[in-house]
This record gives structure tokens, C-alpha cells and sequence, in this order.
């Protein structure tokens, strides 16, 4: 038991809400060895966050332990006073949180809260905790570490502030460090350079790593062992290649085949119908039972007990009986058609954003969110718009609902004029484009009923006739979006997440659009409620005909379903085809850059890591030449001067002064990492306009 | 009709907005309570024990202010010789206040006098049998009923204490069992029992107890009130407790319907800052800074003084001494909600451009909705807990500037009983040796309690109605 960091056994939390006792984490128990990574998986209210909480003794008011042990190096700390907790956290045992931006003191410097840590857990101070501290920040890699531990917070970016949490965290030396959904806030590429920094301390350090998280990605990149938890409790625990490759619970299994990346773009995804049970008490049998696809009936009178070791192990006694889920195919996705005039053409569109200053607010300069953007979208089809938070994807979809002002270009509709459209003429034709947002707890008025917000709509455009027949369309789109007719009458709130997506689903839907704007319309869903949105999505395109523009930073959402894809970096579009094709075989080095990063559940397909440096520049301010090539390993003098026409290579359009024009047929990129080489610029095809 | 009743009921100004004001309330309740969602965080506010015991006391006020507001002008007695269909009516108007305060309010000694007391404060020269005397005088009606102050003051007060306890005590069980059969005529007394001997958690027991404890202290002071002068007699020799009594309308006036100029103007100028931003932003935010910037108190005084000599050179608008105070009291109300919407717009404004750029919202102009539109739908329904909480939370405020005001002489109608007005008139006789304490003390426990339990009321919608201490359910 020598190589064992943590112990947990039989771990109760309990919260106390309005005075229901609800059991949040029940029966927990977890083993954590010396060195290694090891990864508890749930979704959203599963209980792993209370978990890792309740390890260092920091749960909320509401909530208290109920029972059981956590043994760090045979020591129980649940009986240590609280006084001598202190001494453990942060100097055996550390955490870093979700939100970098909640975690620091935004009006201490960098250094100060570094070295409070040092000072209180060992003992330096003065220029000794300095030395210490830029040592830290060298090992997070941060850049010029002498200036930044002068700086506050608000000076760094979201990746920063995440690397000088994670430098404060390993300030005390921990034998254990706990991360909570470290990288669930940070962009793609951003995420794959926080991850592979914990990869590499814990391998230098030696040091345990607890990691919380919801995303199989992550897990299968970063993972030595994994716990999966399902309602409060471990449903399987093994090594992250059993658990992945071979799972064994039913909801391990589920969980997976509800992954666009790992079913298929031709397969109906697995959902897991219903909604984690309520906690509070009365929970007789398993508590997946009312959601499992192989349920039988003993499984809802008597609770499951753990089978086999604790490290490799599941709670269900069917594991060996479960016969393969039936394979549900679809359609296979027809391929881009492009017969006739698109449905929805944007042409050269800018939306800048002026930045005033100044006792007159004179206008001295601009955001750059959308800076000269082509997409053309065929109907009945889907245009996925893939980039990092801050490239102006999102503006582009508003754009085009028309909620923001066009600084120039023109969009067409159907051929006819759109974003010149005013006034009366505009409420005419906004029936035609509608838009799901990413946050289904923002996008619904809470003090509307669900009729009402799906009627507003038609109200104000006119569609559905007189109000029972609207009402009758209410029904009917409920329907559609598999909602029971009853819920008409009730109030957002009674709703869960992807059933609130369903509502603001059918809202759009409700005045009829060709077009509708998904901005990240699965974002902040679980992974299996996720499945349940994209197969909605795919069946109402197939149903009604309705085309998609697809805003999305999920890849393999992307894939599952997009025809098309347009790759976005800071305002402009530098790569766009046909989504097979990009994603693929990318060709801009940003798109291959991006694809990279994406932690992908099937290890084997993961492409060799292309680390991008940097982060995205200010749309404000963005750099001279190509916007890439600040973080391009590939850039030259001409990258920095001028910004690359359109390519056409490999049936896509690629900006990227390094593609050779080949007319459709595919030839491998060449793009060969030019280091500080200027000369390289005359060897370069000249690709013309 | 009126010649029938003996009276003629007469409507001020300041009583027809408070009744428009409680129809309003009534009207809201009742959309709150068909609403589930909108009668949720309420029932927090009720499962509140410093809310709900806060609100039975606000209760009494509110009661004992309407009931100050139904005027009506007596009938005076004929006069021989006039016609037989000529009636007239007094000149002075009463509210039924002042009928179910009979005769309190007409039992004026000559000056001051302590609580309770039997005698005058100030010894005057009597004429008796044996030549002048100077001595304390025996007051009109101040312990009036006893032969022998000095042998029989302490057991009467004593009886009349006991009495009223007891009759005080009568009359809350009577209420609680009212209130308990009103929720459901059987088991009326088994669930009146358990609201008394509830656990210390419940906010119903805490409430049943607060009336009780209301209705001993109210039955106490009743029967006193009957044979004594409860909190002593002012400079004129009137009555401190009748003084108290109709101060509380005059502070309930000035709390509520100032709201109804803060409110049109707050909601409307701050929702449409935040709502439409650009130029309109600029003009509102310029305004409300300017306003703010004016030293209020020289606001008030120049609008009092105007106010003053419209109504001195417009005698003939004004039928009664009360209508004249009662204009200056709602014009009072009026100039103080001019001065304070800046707070209320302040807070929508920034609400507003928070909501503004919501999802929802965006959603709603996707479908071509009109402004108006949403703001009425989406906007308002949304700042709404912070619209609630203000206005509960101004009126504490309120009802402590108008005391501030009245002090500095700017306030309310001289002839207008208010807080204010009484502690002004009560500040020079803090000097006099002995000091004459009374009429400030009383006026002061008063208005505290009045203040608290607001604030305390304040605290508990707060709690209930904003989002952001609302914990949000597992979903």
C-alpha cells in the first residue's frame, strides 16, 4: 500500500437544500498511486466536483460529510482538527479550479499571491520566495517571469491566469494535485498547452494528479486510471485503456456511443433517454436503472454492489450478460450542392466595433470582429463556422439574423438584397432566418410560459393564423422537438438544460426559417444530451429541409454535422470545403494546429500535436501580413507583410501563402517548419489571386 | 343621502391616491398569487421570521393610516331658525380615526404634562379657600376620575393595566381564531393550538405570538388611555399619544405615494437608458447627474415656499384648514419624487443593459419585435425584484426625510401632526430643567419601530426576490 497517495473509502456528502437532505456523493471510493493521473469522469451534478471538495475538507455550508475515510499516506484527515488542515492544503494536497478569472486576487500582484503561499507553507520570503517564484512561473512557462510577477491579474489572459494558478498550486510542493475542470474554460489550443504543462510537471515532479473532468477527450489524453461516477457514485473504475476501450457499465457504454467522434456521422448517435435521478432519498434499485438500455427487473428493487478489485472494478452484476447496442444507421450525408444561387451568400462582410476614447468619445480605432468574410450557404444544408472564442463567429451568425450592423459587404437572401433590408420590409422576411444561442438558461425569459415564448414569434411575424391555431402549432412543434404537449403550460425553470435547447429549438422553428443560426448550440450540454440535440438537429434538416449555419468549436461536433466548414481566425475565413475534406486533410497550418489540439477519445487517431505559441492577438489590433503568423511556424517575411489571397487547393479554399494551387486534385501541403528563415521566401509558390 | 348619514364624506387628494394605491397592491397580489412562479420567491419572504413578524407590525400601521384617511365632515347641530333642508357641515373634517379616538382628541389640558400624570407639569396660582395658592393643578381629564390622586393612582393604573392585558389578550385570541377558521373552518382551534405552541422555527408561530403581544400592548394602552394622558400632553396641553397616532398616516403618506412619482419616472428613464443606449443614454445619465448635483434640501424649500404662496394667493381653492395641509403634504410628496428617481433609474439602467444583451432578448428582436414589446415583456417583468426592493427599501428613507424636513421647517403643513412636526416642536423643550422628555421620546420609539420592522421587511424581500442569493436547484 506503500505507492498509494490517497485512499478514499465509503465517502458520504450530504447536502442540506430548503431542508431536503439530498446524499450528493454516496459510497465514494477511490485509490490515487504515487505519480499518476488519475481521472474522475461524470457529467454535470454527478457529484465530482462535491468529491474532490470533500478531499480538502472545503465543501460549502449546505453541504457536510456524512461518513466514510480519506487517508492521505495512512493518516485519516476527516479526524484532523481544522486548525491543522490548513498545513495540508496547499502544501500536500492542492487544487486548482475551473475559472481562472475567480480564482486569483484581482488587486494582489502575481508574485504577492505566490509568495504568500511560500511564506506560509515554507517559510521564504524576501528575495529567496522571489527567486522561488520566477522559478515557478518558468516551470508553468510563462514568459518573461521577472515582469509578470509585478503584474495584476487583469493583465493576463485566460491561459495565463490558469498557468499562475497552477504555479501557485505546485508553490507548496503537493505529493497530490487536484484539478477541477482545469481546462473546461480555455480554447482548444489553449487547453492542449495547459494540459500537456500538467502532463509534463507531473511527470518531472512525480506528483499525483486527480483530475475532474467531463470530457473524455481529456481524459484518454491525460488519464493513467479513471473513475467514472453516475449519480453520486464510482460505476466503474479501471485503467483509462479498459475503461475507454472496453467498457463494461452500461452507462460507460452509452457515455461513448453517444460521442459524434466515436459513432459516426452515419449512425444515429446512442442517447441516454431521461435526466439523473433526484437524490434525495427513495432510490431503490440502481440508479441508472430508469435510463439503461439493458435494464432488467431486479435492477430496480436491489442496488447494485461494487464487482472486483477497487481499482478495477463496476457496479452492476450484468456487466458479463450485456449484449452490443444495435447499430442505428442514417442517411449517409449527402454531398455540398452547390445547383443554382446559394440560399444565403455573404459577401466581403465587415462588423467593426469602434472603440471610443476621450472627453468627446472620438472614435480612435476599431474592434475587428468580422474583417472581410465569404460564406455562401446551400439550402437544406449545413455551413459549420469553426474557431476560438474571439475570432468573430459569432458576430457572423448575428450578422446575419441581423442583429448587429454591417460596417460593409452585403448578404444576400435567395438572391435578393438582405442586409440592406429596413423596417417593414425587414419584419417581412425575418421569419426566414432564425438562431438557437449556446446557453439554454439565458436564451429563455424565465417568466414566460413556453407557449407564449414559442408563440411570440409567430405574433410578431404573422405566421400560424389566429391564436388556436397557433396553439395547435405549438402542440405540433413540441412534438417535433420530442417534448410532451403538456409542457406548454409550464415555465422554463421546470426544465433541464437539453430539454430548455429543445424549447429554444422549437422557438426557432416556430416561424418556419430556411436558415437557422446554431450558435454553439451544444456548448454547455452534457455529452449525452448533447447526442439527443444532434440527432434533433439532423432529423428537422432531413424532416423539414431547413439549412444550418453551424457555429461551433467542437470538431467532432462539427463533423457529425456539417457539409461544409469554414475555418475562422480573428475575423477572416482561412480555410473553407467541404467537411470531410478539411477535417481530414487540413491544409491551412492553422486548421492542422487547431485539429491537433482537440484531445480525441480514440488515441489513435489523435495527429501528432502541433503546438501553436501565443494566443489569439487583439481583433483590435492585429498583426501586419497574414494574422497567423505571429503563432505559424511556418511564417516567413512574406507572411509578415502581406495577407495571403485565396488559394484553391485540394477543392477548398485556403489562405495561406505557403498552398500550392493544384486545381481540386489532392496534394500533400508542402509545409515544412521554417525556423527564422527569411530566405525561404523565394523558394515559396506565388499562388495567384 | 349624506343629511341621513349625519355626515358628509369628504375625499382629500392624498386619501384618494392612498386608496388608488391600495386597490393597486390588491390587484398585484392577486396577479402574484395566479402566477406560480411570481408567488414562489413570496413564499419565501413568508416562511421569513423577521420578515413576517416585521410585516404583521407594518400591518397595525397601515391599518391605523387608513383608518386616518377615511375623512368625513360632521354634521353641526341646526341652528333655530334656519330652514328645515339647510344642513350644515363643520368646517373641521375628521377621519374615523379620530371617531374611534373619541374623546382623545378633544381632551386638551392647558399645558404640558408628564405620562400618566395627575397633575400639570407647571404650577399655576389657584385661587382657594385659603387665598392663592401656587401649586401643580389637578388636570381636566388626566386621572379626572379620582378623589384622591395620590392614595388611588398606583391601584388604578394597576386595574386598568390588568384590564386591558386581559382584554388585549381576548381580543388577539379572538383575531387568531378568526384567521385560523378563515384558513379552514374545521379544526379552526386544533390548528389556532398548534400556531401557538409551534416550534421557534415557524414564521406563523412567531406571527400568532406578535399579534397576541400587539393586542396586550394595544388593549393595555386602550383602557389607560381612557382615564390618562398615555404619553403626557404637549406645550398646548394636547394629547402625545393622539399626536402619535395621526403622525403615522402623515409618514405613511409621505413613504407610499412619493413611490408613485419615483416610480413612472425611474422605471420608464432608467429601462430606457439601458434599453436604447446611444444619445437617449447620454441625455437621461445627464439629467439624473445634474439632479443629483442640486443640494435636494434648496430644491425642496424653493418647491415648499412656491407651494406656500400658490396657496396664499389661491384662498378660494381651498375649502378647509386639512385640504390646505393635506395640498402641501401631496405637493411635499411630489417635489421628493422629483428629487430621488435618480437612485431607482441608476439601478435599472445598469439591470437593463445587462438583460439587454441576453439571449432571450436577442432572440425576441430575431422576430422582429417592437421595442415596446420588449421592454414590456422581457424587460420589466425582469427587473421587477429590483423595482420591489427599492421601493420597500426607499421607504424608510422617505419617512425619515420628511421627519428631517418638517425639523428644518420645509416639511409638511405646521398644522399637520407629523413626526417631523413633533419632534420640531418638542427640540426646545429638551433645554427646560426638568426636562420634558416625552413628546420627542415617544415620537422617537414610534417612528424607530416603524423604520425597523420597514427595514427588517426590506431585508426579508431582498433576500427572497434577488436572483443572485437565490441558490439554484440541482438540475
Amino acid at each position: 500500500m506503500s505507492d498509494s497517495v490517497l485512499r478514499v473509502s465509503d465517502l458520504d456528502v450530504d447536502l442540506h437544500l430548503g431542508g431536503k437532505r439530498v446524499r450528493a456523493v454516496a459510497g465514494v471510493g477511490l485509490e490515487i498511486r504515487r505519480g499518476e493521473t488519475f481521472a474522475l469522469l461524470g457529467e454535470s451534478g454527478c457529484g465530482k466536483s462535491m468529491t474532490a471538495l470533500a478531499l480538502m475538507r472545503l465543501l460549502p455550508d449546505v453541504a457536510g460529510i456524512a461518513g466514510g475515510q480519506v487517508r492521505l499516506d495512512d493518516e485519516d484527515i476527516l479526524q484532523r482538527p481544522e486548525a491543522l488542515m490548513r498545513e495540508l492544503r496547499g502544501r500536500r494536497m492542492a487544487m486548482i479550479f475551473q475559472e481562472p478569472m475567480l480564482s486569483l486576487n484581482p488587486v494582489m500582484t502575481i508574485g504577492d499571491q505566490i509568495g504568500e503561499v511560500l511564506t506560509g507553507h515554507l517559510g521564504l520570503s524576501g528575495a529567496a520566495a522571489r527567486t522561488r517564484t520566477i522559478e515557478l512561473l518558468t516551470a508553468v512557462g510563462i514568459a518573461d517571469p521577472q515582469r509578470r510577477i509585478r503584474e495584476y491579474p487583469f493583465q493576463l489572459s485566460g491561459g495565463m491566469k490558469q498557468r499562475v494558478m497552477i504555479a501557485m498550486a505546485l508553490a507548496g510542493e503537493p505529493e497530490l494535485l487536484i484539478a477541477d475542470e482545469p481546462t473546461t474554460a480555455l480554447d482548444v489550443t489553449i487547453q492542449a498547452q495547459v494540459l500537456d504543462l500538467l502532463r509534463r510537471l507531473q511527470a518531472e515532479r512525480g506528483m499525483s494528479l486527480l483530475l475532474i473532468t467531463h470530457d473524455l477527450g481529456v481524459v484518454a489524453n491525460m488519464a493513467h486510471q479513471v473513475a467514472v461516477m453516475y449519480a453520486g457514485q464510482v460505476v466503474e473504475s479501471g485503467s483509462c485503456e479498459q475503461v475507454l476501450q472496453r467498457p463494461r457499465h452500461p452507462y460507460t457504454r452509452l457515455l461513448l456511443t453517444a460521442l459524434p467522434e466515436i459513432t459516426g456521422s452515419n449512425q444515429q448517435l446512442a442517447t441516454i433517454p431521461g435526466q439523473v435521478p433526484p437524490l434525495d432519498g427513495g432510490i431503490a434499485g440502481c440508479r441508472f436503472a430508469p435510463r439503461c438500455a439493458w435494464v432488467r427487473d431486479d435492477c430496480r428493487s436491489r442496488a447494485p454492489v461494487w464487482q472486483g478489485e477497487l481499482r478495477d472494478g463496476v457496479r452492476c452484476p450484468h456487466v458479463a450478460e450485456l449484449a452490443p447496442l444495435p447499430e442505428q444507421l442514417r442517411e449517409p450525408m449527402a454531398r455540398p450542392l452547390h445547383v443554382g444561387p446559394p440560399l444565403l451568400q455573404v459577401q466581403d462582410v465587415q462588423v467593426h466595433f469602434p472603440i471610443r476614447a476621450g472627453l468627446l468619445q472620438r472614435q480612435v480605432g476599431a474592434v475587428k470582429a468580422v474583417d472581410g468574410v465569404n460564406l455562401a450557404i446551400a439550402a437544406g444544408q449545413t455551413l459549420a463556422l469553426v474557431g476560438e472564442s474571439g475570432c468573430g463567429k459569432t458576430t457572423v451568425g448575428k450578422a446575419i439574423v441581423r442583429l448587429n450592423r454591417l460596417t460593409a459587404g452585403d448578404i444576400r437572401y435567395a438572391g435578393q438584397p438582405w442586409a440592406s433590408l429596413d423596417g417593414e420590409a425587414l419584419r417581412r422576411q425575418r421569419s426566414q432566418v432564425q438562431i438557437v444561442f449556446q446557453d439554454p438558461y439565458a436564451s429563455l425569459d424565465p417568466r414566460m410560459r413556453v407557449a407564449d415564448i414559442l408563440m411570440e414569434g409567430m405574433a410578431s411575424l404573422g405566421v400560424g393564423g389566429s391564436s388556436a391555431e397557433r396553439l395547435a402549432r405549438v402542440d405540433r412543434l413540441l412534438d417535433q422537438v420530442g417534448l410532451p404537449a403538456a409542457a406548454r403550460w409550464r415555465y422554463p425553470h421546470e426544465f433541464s438544460g437539453g430539454q430548455r435547447q429543445r424549447i429554444a429549438i422549437a422557438r426557432a422553428l416556430a416561424v418556419e426559417p430556411k436558415l437557422i443560426v446554431c450558435d454553439e448550440p451544444t456548448s454547455a450540454l452534457d455529452v449525452s444530451v448533447q447526442a439527443q440535440i444532434l440527432n434533433l438537429l439532423r432529423d428537422l434538416q432531413t424532416e423539414l429541409g431547413v439549412a444550418y449555419l453551424l457555429i461551433s468549436h467542437n470538431l467532432s461536433v462539427v463533423e457529425y454535422l456539417a457539409h461544409e466548414v469554414a475555418v475562422m481566425y480573428l475575423g477572416r475565413i482561412v480555410e473553407q470545403g467541404e467537411a470531410k475534406a478539411v477535417l481530414k486533410r487540413p491544409q491551412h497550418p492553422y486548421t492542422q494546429a487547431l485539429l491537433s489540439a482537440i484531445p480525441r477519445v480514440d488515441v489513435a487517431r489523435q495527429p501528432q500535436r502541433i503546438q501553436l505559441n501565443g494566443e489569439l492577438p487583439s481583433p483590435a489590433d492585429p498583426p501586419t501580413g497574414c494574422h497567423f503568423n505571429p503563432r505559424c511556424a511556418h511564417a516567413d517575411r512574406l507572411c509578415r507583410q502581406e495577407y495571403p489571397p485565396v488559394t484553391v487547393a485540394d477543392g477548398r479554399e485556403v489562405r495561406c501563402h505557403h498552398i500550392v494551387q493544384t486545381g481540386g486534385a489532392y496534394v500533400p501541403a508542402p509545409l515544412k517548419p521554417v525556423l527564422g528563415g527569411d530566405d525561404a521566401i523565394s523558394k515559396l509558390p506565388q499562388g495567384p489571386a | 343621502m349624506s343629511a341621513f348619514l349625519g355626515f358628509k364624506p369628504a375625499l382629500l387628494w392624498t386619501d384618494a391616491l392612498l386608496l388608488l394605491l391600495v386597490v393597486a397592491v390588491l390587484l398585484v397580489v392577486r396577479h402574484i398569487r395566479r402566477h406560480e412562479h411570481l408567488a414562489a420567491p413570496w413564499r419565501k419572504v413568508a416562511l421569513s421570521r423577521a420578515g413576517m413578524v416585521s410585516a404583521t407590525v407594518l400591518m397595525v400601521f397601515a391599518t391605523i393610516g387608513l383608518l386616518d384617511s377615511m375623512h368625513y365632515r360632521p354634521e353641526l347641530p341646526r341652528e333655530p331658525g334656519a330652514p328645515a333642508g339647510a344642513v350644515r357641515y363643520a368646517v373641521e373634517m375628521r377621519s374615523l380615526l379620530d371617531h374611534l379616538l373619541d374623546p382623545l382628541p378633544v381632551q386638551v389640558e392647558t399645558s404640558y404634562s408628564a405620562p400618566l400624570a395627575t397633575q400639570a407639569f407647571n404650577k399655576t396660582s389657584m385661587e382657594s379657600d385659603s387665598g392663592t395658592v401656587r401649586d401643580y393643578p389637578r388636570l381636566k381629564f388626566g386621572g379626572a376620575h379620582l378623589s384622591d390622586s395620590n392614595t388611588q393612582w398606583a391601584t388604578d393604573i394597576s386595574a386598568r393595566v390588568l384590564r386591558g392585558t386581559l382584554w388585549g389578550l381576548a381580543t388577539g385570541l379572538a383575531i387568531l381564531l378568526f384567521a385560523a377558521f378563515v384558513r379552514g373552518p374545521a379544526q379552526a382551534l386544533s390548528r389556532l393550538f398548534r400556531w401557538l405552541v409551534g416550534n421557534g422555527d415557524d414564521a406563523v408561530h412567531c406571527v400568532a405570538w406578535t399579534v397576541l403581544a400587539l393586542s396586550v400592548l394595544g388593549g393595555a394602552v386602550a383602557t389607560l388611555a381612557q382615564g390618562y394622558h398615555v404619553f403626557g400632553t404637549d406645550k398646548v396641553g394636547q394629547d402625545v399619544l393622539y399626536q402619535i397616532l395621526k403622525s403615522i398616516r402623515t409618514a405613511l403618506v409621505i413613504g407610499t405615494l412619493t413611490t408613485l412619482v419615483t416610480l413612472p419616472i425611474g422605471v420608464v428613464l432608467g429601462i430606457a437608458a439601458g434599453y436604447f443606449r446611444g444619445w437617449i443614454d447620454d441625455v437621461i445619465q445627464y439629467l439624473y447627474t445634474t439632479l443629483n448635483s442640486i443640494p435636494g434640501v434648496l430644491l425642496i424649500a424653493a418647491a415648499v415656499l412656491m407651494t406656500q404662496v400658490f396657496m396664499d394667493t389661491h384662498p378660494e381653492a381651498f375649502e378647509t384648514v386639512t385640504e390646505r395641509a393635506d395640498f402641501r403634504l401631496l405637493f411635499l410628496c411630489l417635489i421628493l419624487g422629483i428629487t430621488s428617481w435618480t437612485g431607482l433609474a441608476r439601478l435599472l439602467r445598469g439591470e437593463t443593459l445587462k438583460l439587454r444583451e441576453l439571449e432571450y432578448v436577442q432572440a425576441a428582436q430575431a422576430f422582429g419585435v417592437s421595442s415596446a414589446a420588449i421592454i414590456g415583456r422581457h424587460i420589466v417583468p425582469n427587473v421587477m425584484h429590483i423595482i420591489l426592493i427599492s421601493l420597500v427599501m426607499d421607504f424608510s428613507g422617505l419617512v425619515l426625510a420628511e421627519a428631517v424636513l418638517s425639523y428644518v421647517g420645509v416639511g409638511v403643513d405646521p398644522s399637520m401632526i407629523s413626526f417631523g412636526t413633533m419632534i420640531n416642536s418638542a427640540r426646545l423643550e429638551m433645554a427646560r430643567e426638568p426636562m420634558v422628555w416625552w413628546a420627542l421620546a415617544a415620537a422617537f420609539v414610534v417612528m424607530f419601530v416603524l423604520v425597523l420592522a420597514a427595514n427588517l421587511f426590506a431585508d426579508a424581500v431582498r433576500d427572497a426576490l434577488d436572483p443572485r442569493t437565490r441558490v439554484r436547484g440541482v438540475a
